[in-house]
This record gives C-alpha cells, structure tokens and sequence, in this order.
C-alpha cells in the first residue's frame, strides 16, 4: 500500500474550554451546549450527535444560562447581564440586550416558550415576554436579599421556583410576590458551612420542588405547604446541576465530584399506585465538577470543567439495542482547526485568540515501519499571531504556498501577507478589507493561492484575487433567493475551476469558478456534511457525512460515480458506520488517482478504490502486517480500506508530498494535566 | 404474587345456621354487592366493603329454601326456591317474601344459575334445563327426565362461552361420576364418564372448574387430598356416544382427607387455586393458595375456629364460614418485581404461612400437556404407561427408599439409601432426595429417638440440598449439638440465615472439649500448628517485619512497654492456638459461611462474653498466622482468607465491644488488636506513599514512551 514518513505532531496545544450549560430542545433534537469561554455549540443528536453549527465565544460574555424558547429558539444569559438571542440559519448573534440587575445567573423560558424569566445579582427576578423578532421587559418580581442562581416553572406556568443562597423562594407569576420560602439546612455532614448555595431548582406538576445546593443535598420540598419532604445527601461536595424528565418519571443530578445520579419515581411495590423517588444509578464519567446536565427522553446528558461532553443512553428507554445505545464522549471539535502549507510544510493551529505557525522538522533517514527517525532539524514556532478585540477566532487558514494566512472573528476578517528571508519572516496585515468581509465562516485558498475564497455569515461566497500584496474582489456569490442558511464547508478543486460550498442542511453546491456560476447542486442527503474535497484531475466531489456514508460525486458528469453507486449498493462495513467522531477532512494522493485519504479522531484510513470492498465478515482494520502468507491470501484478504490507528486522538492529517503525511495528536492526559485539580478523593479506606 | 389480604368478617351470621354451612353465596347485579342464602330460611343481600346487609328476606315459618338466591342480571330481580318446588322472584323494594311473585313447578328445582348477560337457567333434579323466561310462561310444564335413577346431581356451573351458555353439571351413581355439558346454541347435551385412573376408591370432595376456548377444565379435590383436572370438551366430537374422560393429577396431596366438613376448592385465576382444608402435618383448617403452574404454596391463611367446608370466589373476595360467621378474604395476585420482592423480604417466616414442602421435578414432563387429546388418545396413553410400568422387573430404588422412610430402622434406611445413591443420577434425583430428606426429618421430629445421622450427612454431602429446601435439618443438628453435621451443612447450604449461622458458632464455641474429640469433624481447613520449630523461626521475622512496618518505630504509648515487659508471654499467645484443632475446623466452617452484616450483628451480641474473647483470641491468632507470609494467606487446604478474618474480628468487636472493654481478661487482647489495627492503619498509610511513588513512576515511563512533542515515524500501510 505504501510506507510514509509521519510527521507526528503533539505541540498543537489545544485545550477546549469547560462546559457551562447545555439545554436539550426536545422538539428539534438538537443539543445546545455552551462553554467558559463563550462558545455556544449546537448538537444535532439525530444525527449521530453531529456538532453542526457554532457561534464563537467572546471574552467578556462568560455564558451562566442557555434555553431554549418558543420552540427553537436559543437564548443564553451571562455574568455581563446581557439576554443574548442567537440566528440559528445566520449563526449569528441576533441581538443583545441589557437585562439591567447586574450579572445573570440563571434564566428559564416558560413552559408555553412565550416568557422568559432571569435571575441576576442583585436578587432580582425579571420576566420578559418575547415577541416575534425580540423580547420585552415585562416585570420584575419581588425583590429578594441575594443573587438568584436557579429558576424552575412550574409546568403549569403559574408559579416558579427560584434558588438562591441558603434559601429556595417560590413565586406566583400573576403578582409577582412570594409565596413561600424555605430555608435551606446549612449543615453540611454535622459542621455548619458559611452558606448553602442552591445551585439548581426544578418544580414538578405535582408541587414538589427538587433542590440541589451546596451542601451535597438533594431535596424534595413541598411548594403548597413550603415543608421538606425528604432528603437525600449524595455527595462530599457541592451538587451542582438537575435535570428533570419531561414525564417527570426521573431526574439526573451532577456532583462536583464528578458522579452524575439517576433518580428515577419508582412504585413502592408493584402495580401499586404509590411512588417514590429512588436514587438508582451513580455514573461516574466525569474527572472535574459537573456543572451542569440534560435530560432528553432517552439519554442522560452531562458536562463540566474537564470539558468532555458525555451522553449516556438509558437502556431502558433505548428501543434497539444498537451502537445508538453506547455512551459518547464528545471531546475534541466536529471542525478543522488547523490548516497547513503543503509547499512550505508549515502548520497553522487556531486557539481561542490566537494562531501559532509552525515549521516541521526534517530527517534525511530513512528506516522500517514503527521506526522513529534521527531528526536533523526539529520543528520551529514560527510566529504567535495575537487577536486584536475581545472575540474568539471562528475560522484560519494558510495558503499552500505559505505566504497568505486569513482569519475572521464575529466581526473582523484579517489577511496577513507573510515573507520568507532565509530564517526571518515578516509579517504584513492587509489593510483596506472591504465592507463585506466583516467576517468569514470559512475560508480556503485555492491550490495555487491566487485566489481566496470566503463563505461570509450572510450565505454569500465572495472570490477574492491575491496577486503581489494586494487583492481584488471578483466576485460574490449571492444565497439562493430568501435564504440566508450560512455555508461552514468549503471545497476547491486543485485546478481552481470548481468550488463546493455546503450549508448545514441544504445540499453541496458546486459553482464554476471559471463562468462565475451555479453548476450543479448535490442532491439533499438526510445527515450534515462533515468533510468533503474535490480530488484532482476527475474533479470528483467526495462528500463525508456524520452517518459515516462517503459519497463520490462526479462534477463534470453531474452524477454519482460509479464507484460510490457500487459503494452504496453494497454496503459498508459495520464496524465503519459505528465509529462514533465524523470524518474531518478528506484529502488526495496526487499520483495515485485511485486513493483517497480521510480520518477521524481515532483513525486515519485510505480508500483505494481499486480494491474490491469488505463485507461484514472480514476483517475490516488489520494492524498487523502480513508475515509469510502467499500472494494469494494476501490478495484475498486484502480490501479497499486502509486503516491505521495508531494517531489518537487525531485532530488533523493530510498528505505533505506523495511520501510525508503530517498527523496532529491531542493527548488526553495532555488537556487532563492542564485542567484544574479535580476534588481529592481517598483511596484505601484511610 | 398472590397473595391474602386481612380478612374481615361480614356479620357474625345469626343466621339458622347448623354445622352443614350456607346454601350459598351469589353475586348481584352490584359488584361489590353479595347474596348470601342461609340453611333456613333467609336470604341476606350484603355489601361488603361496607361489611354491612342491604337488605334480608325471609320465607313464611315453615317454609324452608332449597337452593340459593341468584340475581337475574338482566332484570336485576332475586329468584329463589323454597320448598323445591316453589320459585320466588323480588326485587330489592320488597319487603314481605310471601307477597312477591311466585310460581310453582311441576318437579324439584336442584338450582337456579344465572351469570352476567344470560338469562337464568333453571337446574331440575332430574337433569333437565329450562330457561326461566320459558319456565315462567308456563310454570306447570312437564319436565323430562335426564339423568337415570340413583343418579345424584353433585355440582354444577354455568358459563359463556363465546356469548353461547355452556352448563355443566357433575353426578354421581354408586361412585361413579358423570359431566354433562349443555350447550345452549345447539341444545346438545353430552354426556361422559369420569375415569378415575389410578386412585380407585376415592371420592370426590370438591369440584370447581375454569374454561378455556375449547374445554372447561374440572378440577376436583378427592378425598386423598390430592387435586385432579379433566379437560371436558366444549363441542362434543359424538354426541350419541357415551364418552368417558380421564383426569389427571394436579397437585399431590394437598390436604388431608379427614377435616370434619370436608374440603373445597376453587379456581382464582388461570394459575392459582385455593384450597380450604387441613394441610398435611397441622390439624387446624387451612386456606391456602396454590399456583398451579410452579406447583408451589403461595400463600395460606389458619382459620383455627374451623369452617364447612365451603368455598365461594367473586370478584376478588374469597368467602367463607369461619366458625359462625361469614368472613370475606381479599385475594389479591400483583405481578411480581424484584424490588416488592425485596422489599417485602422478611427475616423471619411469616407465622401464618406454612410452607409445605414439595418438590418439582422440572425435567419431567407436565400431565397437563396432554389435555388437547380427547379421551380416547389419553385412554391409549395410559395403557402404554402401564405396560411399561409392568415390564419393569421391580420397584425402583427410590420408591423402596421413600417407604422405609416411613417405617425401617436407621440401619434399613441406610442400606436403602446407600442403594438409591448408588445408582446413577436418575432423573427424579433432586425429587427424591427432597422428599427423602422431609420425610426422615419429619420421623425425626415425631419421634425423639430417631436420628438417622449417617443418611442425614449422605444427604447433605449430594450438593442437591439448601437450607430453605429443609430449614428443619439444621434446627435438629443444632437440637442434637451434631457439630459435625452442622459443619457439613455450613459447607454445602448455600442459603443459610444468619440467625441459623448465628446459633451454629454458639454452640461450636461452647461444647466441651472432651466431647468435641470423639466427634469425627473434617480438618481440611486446619493447618497443623503443633509444627511450632518453623513457626517459632517466623515469628522472629514478624516482630522485625510484620508487614513492612515495625512497631517499633512509633514509640506511643504504655501498651508497647507493657508488652515487652512480658516478651515471654507475648511469645506463648501468638504462637500456640487458643482453641483446640476440631474446634478451630468448626469455626473456620463459620468464616466461610455467608453472611450480610445487618442481619448478622444483632445476633452476635447473644453470645456470651467469654465466649466472644476466645473467638477474638483464635481470630487474632489466625490474623498473625496470616501476617507472617508474603502472600498474607494461611497455610492448608482451605484455610479462612485474611479478609474473613478482619471482617469478623470487626463484627464481633462491633457487636460486643462494650461487653469485651469491660472484661480483664480480654484487656491483653483489646490492647494486641489496638496494635494491630494501628499497624493496618500505618500499612495503608504506607500504600497511599507507595501509590504516590508508583504514579510518579508511571509518570517516568510515560514520558520514555511519549516521543517528545514531536517526531518523524515511519508508517506503512498494509
């Protein structure tokens, strides 16, 4: 098949940034997942938990609180007391708006989705009501003596539930007022603690308030009589998070030691009427604090500070026993975050707010596979490109020439013009950026780096010329008339006549760069595109999305190619469509036509298509070479798939020349070391 | 699971009850609303969840019912029979019985059957039906006559079948019985003979039956106490011909066939029937409910002021006449789930229950599978069952084994069983021995001599048994102090409450020496510490080692000196075994037994103090014994594990540590487990330091593994 030299990569210092909230919209099935950092990301969990859109963070907008209104509409709230509401087709940032009562901590939509309720700093709760395109202060409610760090309705909408620090207050909605306050015990395991924090609240039909504080408590409250019911201590440390059921049958609660439990209503004996709630299952699949969890009709969903996403199915409720069933970990980002110059070998890493340029080494060794080279020269840090503003990165890239690096914020877009003088770069900004590039959602070079292609968040292409330092827009290409769907994928083909653009539900477009016009649109697929590229020559469209089907299309003929019919009508192989991370990116083999590279986060595979394609019964990834097998057997056995998984987790790979691939690695323990020390448990019964 | 709830009585009858029993128990047009028909004269119309009579109505002096009140569902009006001949009919705003309705017949009415959305048939002695509609338009009919002479109706029940009535009624001649089943859409009345099978001289006691889609399933309770069902044929295949049919045998001996009034039965649901009667050892009257399917007892009520015999079942309640008054039983069965199961789990047996044992073989196939085959097959099959039977050339071992039981001596039964268990595994085996085993703890019990001790560890030793299968086995080893059958049984029972576990170390600690030595107790689990060179050489080490901590180095407190004041004694304690060998096989038996803590600490504090010192004496022993090899295990066959060992030490010191601090002479031995849990402290300690390292080390190894943040490899692809 071929033996490479792998530049193995472990310096891209990437670590993603805690998990603050997630909020689960039932109707869409999409997960919205918010972060430290600002970052709100938007899961599509039909989709094999595909993370199809993002809005970038920003440094002063640290998100406390993120709902779901009106049906799919997104609203969060933060610590600079701003009620954000996001454009889930521009994915932008629809409008801010002051909610005037200091930071917000928390905020829940009513259970019509027609108001919107805020707990902030200064002890006041507000309630807005929201309207077709915005929403309006409507009141506050009493006023009370400290921050109001959870809220609940009640699924009639006629009361609510708010904790707040040592106490739990229950309001009418039509007055506004206080009906009951219940007084949350400060002990913690028989020392009293300064204070008991009640970090969530959920208000059942039944009457009942579940709180969740500080003090490592559980508790069941009665809101008619405003009396605890019963208690249940389940931690050493703070439980920060709850999420109840919609048939309000179970709940799910997070500790800050990491243990999510399940409480379920279960009858005292059966087919009896009377039940209780029973704390049935602790899963522990968190290091740090989760701070907050979902609960979808069929899975329990967390998150914390050590940043992973989990989704854990409930197999009762689980129909099918399938891969659907298994738990996910959702880690790393469903986008590229590096790019690379394959002229210059230099790689560009995309952080939060800045960019690093690195050159790779080199070795004149040579050796077997497995070997580790001599190196006669190690990879250099080129440059450390600082972001101006307060607003995090949403896209770079180089050119492959190396002489053009472009990011975009939320509402800047940058070009650099790079010059190489032996060792010493040099580094100019491209001033004068038109109007219309305010900021990118993707942006890609073409092969030659002439031209630059960017997909602004308004759906429009724009072709940009690069010659010497300057550049001139040639052409924009306008969103089919109404629609505003914003395209996140870009692909061009290497001789610069096609460019394919897909959004996050329409199918792929392909434009004729030459004509400056629509050519042809791939027909709708069910799934999200995660990666797609145009190989060179044929100009065959490779499309890869998140059920894991890859598609090849044929751009000039306008159809399908053969080999993806064959590929479609037979079948992949199981252990294919169970991988559980999307394909990220898809590259080519200029002399060898027939192969095609792609990987995901724990394996890296090439296609060759002359190969005939394995069925469920064979072996589909064989990491052991072939010893002293005949030719037959080895021709036998062999089939088109190509899989190496000795990179994980794999956050890049792509071909530098016919004989070097560059793979970017993010260790775990890497991102675990440099997370904040997780709560100390004991060992050894001392 | 089934189960009876609380009964309650409905009224203290004053009804003219004599010992025979009520006519009957009927429903009304009202669920939850009874009509109950006395011997005399009246008739009750009670509602019992308000335990309270609605209504009562009585014939003239003179006049006495004989059959009981039924409801007319379609109309909601009484009917009753009195004086045989005489139909009454009411409704509930009449008060005066004389004053309503009447008809009279032209011959004896045997009963009136009326079920829900059917008009009331009417039974006449003689065997003929009549609608009543029919009846009333012209109440002096001839009516024909069915059954022959000396023929006796016995038991009937009307059903709907497909909404078609189906009646069947029982008759009896010279101890013969017969079913005829009525159909009412083809007027077809069919006739078949009850075979009895095997058990010719019984009779019938009870009858009841359920119907299926194509049979009415007759159950019957003979007088041998034993429950047979007969699978009668809705549509008949011949009408003209005389069809006999076979029962089958349910439930084996269920209850004894002497209770003053008799038995009854009836079916509560496609599993579960109850069974008034007297079980097989007690002699009060029963109710019990079995499954049918798993063949088990699931629940049972005593009724100790005795009952007639009589058993009726509507809509969830089970009634009946206890002592003098009606009383209602709520019969409830909830779908098991494990967690009412384990919530309702009791210690203790419910005193009311009793738990008969009876063994299924589940290899063996049911008789009730044979039911689809109409009379002449099943005739067929029991002629080759008993041609096979004849050919065998003798009584197989176990059926010779299961009547010496009964009778032989010891030595008899011995030779017997050694017989049954010599022959290879049968398929019955498990029965057997089952049965085996109850039947001589039941002699055991009847009479105080006998103790067949050698069958009863033969038995223990066949793995077939556990404790819930004979929970009297080990009641009577511990009667008879047999420590060597008890430690057999701790080996082999995998089910053994802690109250039982609880009571075997009372006794183990307690038996006298001398009489401990001429017991023949397996010492597998007993190394030999007479070997004391060697273990006077170990010793040594510990005191230097004793898992890598030395004592030593804390310099704390009296206790240590107070300890090397006496090396010599400290020496002699560790080194010699507190307890004799036999002694220390039993107790090892106890720290191999399972247990749950809960349960188990209650108990512990009834075992007397200096009994406690000598176990917490010969478990620290052990504990240093263990300490002194690497692998912290005792040496022998099937030695206690090191964590048996501290478990109990800490149960024990649990349960009793108040009684113990109190004692003098376990002071030296409060003080060496001070010691010792000072020293597990310090060896954990110790460990956390040790993780510390290791983590670091793993760290280093990491590190020589990780190829720095950047390398060229060299990959191929296959």
């Amino acid at each position: 098949m071929g033996e490479f030299k792998v530049h193995r990569v472990r310096f891209f210092n990437y670590v993603p940034s805690a998990i603050r909230c997630v909020a689960y919209n039932n109707q869409s099935n999409r997960l919205a997942v918010s972060r430290t950092d600002g970052t709100v990301e938007i899961y599509n969990l039909s989709a094999n938990y595909f993370q199809e859109k993002f809005f970038p963070g920003h440094e002063s907008r640290a998100t406390e609180a993120l709902c779901w209104a009106e049906g799919q509409r997104l609203f969060s709230a933060g610590l600079n007391g701003e009620i954000i509401e996001y454009d889930l087709q521009a994915l932008n940032i629809k409008y801010a708006m002051d909610a005037f009562g200091g930071p917000i901590w928390s905020m829940a939509a009513s259970p019509s989705g027609s108001q919107l309720l805020v707990g902030c700093e200064d002890g006041s709760v507000k309630l807005f009501q929201i309207t077709p395109d915005k929403i309006q202060f409507e009141r506050n409610f009493d006023r009370q003596k400290s921050r109001i760090l959870s809220l609940s309705w009640h699924p009639s909408g006629t009361h609510v539930a708010a904790g707040s620090i040592d106490y739990i207050s229950v309001f009418d909605v039509k007055s506004g007022s206080t009906v009951h306050k219940m007084i949350v015990d400060r002990q913690y395991m028989g020392v009293s603690k300064r204070k008991c924090i009640v970090w969530g609240v959920a208000f059942l039909s039944d009457g009942t308030v579940i709180s969740v504080d500080s003090a490592g408590k559980v508790q069941f409250w009665d809101s008619a009589t405003g009396t605890l019911v019963k208690s249940h201590l389940i931690a050493n440390a703070d439980v920060q998070s709850i999420a109840v059921a919609n048939q309000e049958d179970s709940f799910v609660v997070g500790t800050a030691e990491g243990t999510v439990f399940h409480f379920q209503l279960v009858p005292v004996t059966s087919n009896s009427s009377e039940k209780q709630w029973v704390r049935t299952k602790p899963f522990q699949h968190h290091t740090h604090d989760v701070r907050t969890v979902a609960h979808s009709p069929t899975s329990l969903i967390s998150g914390g500070t050590d940043t992973h996403l989990v989704i854990r199915p409930l197999m009762e409720k689980v129909e099918v026993k399938n891969y659907d069933a298994a738990l996910r970990k959702i880690t790393f980002p469903h986008r590229r975050l590096i790019s690379c110059s394959r002229k210059r070998q230099l790689l560009l890493f995309q952080f939060a707010h800045h960019l690093e340029l690195w050159r790779l080494g080199s070795t004149v060794a040579t050796g077997k596979n497995g070997d580790i080279l001599p190196l006669s020269k190690n990879a250099d840090h080129l440059l450390y490109l600082k972001t101006k503003g307060p607003e995090n990165i949403i896209c770079s890239c180089i050119s492959p020439c190396g002489s053009w690096i472009a990011y975009s914020t939320a509402s800047r877009f940058f070009l650099y013009r790079l010059n190489y003088e032996h060792d010493n770069i040099s580094l100019k900004r491209v001033s004068k950026m038109p109007a219309f590039l305010r900021s990118a959602l993707q942006i890609l070079f073409s092969e030659d780096s002439t031209k630059l292609f960017v997909a602004s968040n308004l759906g429009a292409l724009h072709i940009v010329q690069l010659s010497g330092g300057s550049f001139k827009h040639l052409h924009a290409f306008q969103p089919q008339s109404g629609t505003v769907e914003a395209m996140c994928l870009l692909a061009v083909s290497p001789d610069g006549n096609w460019l394919a653009a897909s959004g996050t539900s329409a199918g792929v477009h392909v434009y004729n760069v030459k004509q400056l016009k629509l050519h042809c649109t791939v027909p709708a697929y069910n799934f999200p595109v995660t990666a797609m590229a145009i190989a060179p020559n044929a100009n065959n469209l490779v499309i890869a999305h998140s059920d894991q089907q890859v598609f090849e299309y044929s751009i000039p003929d306008k159809h399908y190619t053969d080999w993806s019919r064959t590929v479609q009508k037979h079948g992949f192989h199981h252990l294919w469509l169970q991988r559980d991370t999307p394909i990220t990116h898809i590259s080519f083999h200029p002399k060898r036509p027939m192969h095609i590279l792609l990987h995901d986060a724990y394996m890296f595979c090439i296609i060759d298509k002359s190969l005939p394609l394995p069925n469920d019964k064979t072996l589909l990834y064989n990491p052991f070479p072939p010893t002293n097998e005949s030719d037959v057997v080895q021709r036998r056995t062999a089939h088109a798939f190509k899989i190496s998984k000795i990179y994980k987790p794999l956050l890049f790979m792509d071909l530098l020349d016919e004989r070097t691939l560059v793979a970017v690695e993010r260790p775990l323990d890497d991102i675990i070391a440099q997370l904040p020390p997780p709560i100390k448990k004991k060992k050894f019964g001392t | 699971m089934a189960s009876l709830e609380e009964e309650f009585t409905l009224s203290s009858i004053v009804l003219s009850t004599g010992s025979e029993g009520l006519l009957g128990v009927e429903q009304s047009s009202k669920t939850d609303q009874f009509l109950v028909t006395d011997n005399g004269r009246t008739v009750i119309l009670y509602k019992v969840s308000d335990q309270k009579p609605l209504g009562s109505w009585s014939v003239k002096q003179g006049q006495i019912i004989t059959c009981p009140a039924v409801c007319n569902f379609q109309t909601g009006e009484y009917i009753v029979v009195h004086d045989n001949k005489v139909l009454r009919i009411w409704n509930n705003e009449d008060v005066n019985l004389d004053k309503v309705f009447k008809a009279t017949l032209s011959a004896e009415v045997y009963r009136i059957l009326s079920v829900q959305g059917a008009e009331p048939l009417v039974l006449f002695k003689e065997g003929a039906v009549r609608g009543l509609e029919a009846l009333l338009a012209e109440p002096q009919q001839k009516i024909e006559t069915v059954i022959s002479d000396e023929e006796v109706i016995k038991w009937t029940k009307f059903f709907i079948v497909f909404r078609h009535p189906v009646l069947i009624f029982i008759t009896e001649k010279h101890g013969n019985y017969f079913a005829y089943v009525q159909m009412f859409n083809s007027r077809v009345l069919s006739k078949y003979t009850i075979l009895f099978g095997q058990n010719e001289n019984s009779y019938i006691e009870s009858f009841t039956a359920s119907v299926d889609r194509k049979f009415i399933s007759l159950m019957s309770l003979s007088s041998d106490g034993c429950i047979y069902e007969t699978l009668v044929p809705i549509r008949p295949t011949d009408p003209e011909k005389n069809q006999s049919l076979v029962r089958s045998l349910l439930f084996k001996a269920v209850v004894s066939g002497n209770t003053r009034h008799g038995t009854a039965l009836t079916v509560l649901d496609q599993d579960h029937v109850a069974v008034l009667g007297s079980p097989l050892a007690a002699s009060k009257e029963c109710l019990s409910v079995w499954n049918i399917k798993f063949q088990t007892l699931q629940t049972s009520k005593e009724l100790p002021q005795g009952t007639s015999g009589q058993l009726w079942y509507y809509g969830e309640n089970v009634f009946m006449l206890h002592g003098r008054s009606l009383t209602v039983i709520p019969y409830k069965c909830e779908v098991s789930s494990l967690a009412g199961a384990l919530g309702k789990l009791k210690h203790s047996q419910d005193p009311g229950t009793h738990v008969v044992p009876h063994f299924v073989n589940w290899e063996a196939p049911q008789e009730c599978g044979l039911g689809a085959q109409n009379s002449e097959q099943s005739r067929r099959i029991l002629r080759r069952r008993k041609m096979e039977m004849s050919l065998q050339p003798e009584v197989p071992p176990s059926k010779q084994l299961l009547s010496a039981i009964m009778k032989d001596s010891e030595k008899h039964i011995e030779v017997e069983l050694r017989k049954f268990l010599a022959v290879k595994q049968t398929p019955d085996f498990h029965t057997v021995i089952g049965d085996t085993v109850t039947g001589l703890l039941e002699r055991c019990k009847a009479e105080p001599s006998f103790y067949p001790r050698n069958c009863l560890m033969q038995l223990t030793q066949t793995h077939v048994l556990s404790y819930s299968l004979c929970p009297d086995l080990m009641e009577i080893a511990l009667q008879k102090k047999d420590v060597q059958l008890l430690q057999l049984c701790l080996r082999h029972f995998p089910d053994i409450p802690e109250l039982v576990t609880c009571a075997c170390l009372k006794i183990f600690l307690s038996i006298a020496d001398d009489s401990l030595e001429e017991t023949d107790v397996n010492m597998e689990s007993v190394f030999d510490c007479s070997n004391s060179v060697h273990d006077e050489k170990m010793e040594e080490q510990t005191e230097i080692l004793q898992n890598g901590f030395n004592p030593e180095e804390d310099k704390c407190n009296k206790c240590d000196q107070e300890l090397n004041e006496k090396p010599q004694a400290k020496t002699k304690e560790t080194t010699s075994c507190p307890v004799i060998p036999k002694r220390a096989a039993l107790l090892n038996a106890i720290l191999h037994s399972a247990y749950s803590e809960t349960f188990l600490l209650p108990h512990l504090k009834d075992i007397p103090a200096q009994h406690i010192t000598l176990f917490l004496k010969y478990l620290y022993f052990l504990y240093l014994k263990c300490s002194e090899n690497a692998t912290l295990t005792l040496p022998g066959i099937h030695p206690p594990t090191l964590n048996q060992i501290m478990d109990w030490i800490c149960l024990l010191l649990d349960a009793n540590f108040t009684v113990v601090v109190m004692m003098p002479e376990a002071k030296r031995l409060l003080i060496n487990l001070y010691k010792l849990v000072k020293s597990q402290i310090s060896v954990y300690s110790e460990l956390n330091k040790i993780e510390v390292s290791f983590r670091e080390l793993q760290k280093l190894n990491q590190e020589k593994n990780n190829r720095g943040l950047y390398s060229i490899e060299v990959l191929e692809l296959f």
